[in-house]
């Protein structure tokens, strides 16, 4: 225990902590459906929406890392 | 593959605000219907321009106190990513206000000075574009971005709350004002749990990709940074 407070660690358990909330969350999609399909149709489709926002994002971060890693590299050359 | 763990940090709490951000049940109030989910997204906007220009600041203090070039690259890209951050909270904010306020631009007190903070900034890029001389520009526009910054805060956190404005947060009694904007019970205890989280992952974002644009800014210049 050297450093009982660092950022690291204060920054991860809040994050940890919150990740309770899926608790909440799973009662009301398995509720409506039993399939995806109807899943997605529930709620006036908004997991359709949550759908598109998730692959926006995943596309984003890959080319965000893609570009770290870049960078990295040409670090490392010079 | 090695990834900072900030910005491991990052991508898990983006995860779980596109996740959670629509899963969670929202409260419905007045005609924001499922809108309010826009505060997961709109409003983290803003507290990341906030942390990325206060960066900014920091580097600009920090250059004048060391005269280290390195500075001046670190204060230009997290300006620059900060007027990003604030441009997208504008977008946002109109499409939003088309749906709530019945026009995507009032002329609102919060829209202008958003407005004019974004000018303000924009003049900081468009003096650094102006001069060649390296150590000049550095100081020159370290000092701007030092009034920049307490021009910014007023003008985005101050004025609009002691006038009549549309947007949450504006004085008492006016038109669909007077509702609180983080203060009290305006946000359900559900919404805070993803609220929190989202800003953190957005900030973590923006510092992300100031990153990139200061490793690059730095094998760039790396004949002009004395170690």
């Amino acid at each position: 225990m050297s450093k009982p407070l660092s950022l690291k660690r204060i920054i991860l358990s809040s994050f940890l902590s919150f990740y309770s909330l899926i608790l909440f969350a799973q009662p009301v999609a398995d509720s409506s459906a039993t399939n995806v399909d109807a899943v997605m149709r529930s709620n006036d489709k908004i997991y359709v929406v949550m759908a598109v926002c998730i692959t926006i994002l995943v596309v984003l971060i890959i080319y965000l890392i893609r570009i770290d890693l870049k960078i990295s590299k040409k670090e490392k050359a010079n | 593959m090695k990834l900072k763990w900030w910005k491991i940090v990052c991508i898990l709490l983006l995860f779980f605000t596109f996740s959670a951000g629509f899963i969670i049940k929202v409260p419905i109030l007045g005609n924001l219907h499922q809108s309010i989910r826009n505060f997961f997204f709109h409003v983290p906007m803003w507290f990341g321009q906030i942390a990325l220009l206060a960066l900014s600041l920091g580097y600009s203090i920090a250059y004048l106190r060391t005269q280290n070039i390195k500075y001046d690259i670190y204060a230009a890209e997290f300006a620059r990513t900060g007027i990003i951050f604030g441009s997208l909270g504008l977008i946002t904010g109109a499409i939003w206000a088309t749906y709530t306020w019945g026009e995507p631009w009032s002329n609102d007190p919060k829209q202008i000075a958003a407005a004019i903070a974004i000018l303000i900034y924009l003049a900081y890029l468009v003096l650094r574009g102006s001069m060649t001389d390296f150590d000049k520009r550095a100081r020159i526009s370290a000092v701007y971005n030092i009034f920049a910054f307490f021009i910014y805060i007023p003008l985005i956190m101050i004025l609009p709350r002691m006038v009549q404005s549309l947007h949450p947060g504006g004085l008492e009694g006016a038109k669909g004002g007077g509702n609180p904007a983080l203060g009290g019970d305006s946000l359900d205890a559900t919404m805070k749990m993803i609220f929190w989280p989202a800003v953190l992952g957005w900030i973590l974002l923006g510092i992300w990709i100031s990153n990139l644009k200061i490793r690059l800014g730095l094998i760039a210049n790396k004949n002009l940074i004395n170690e």
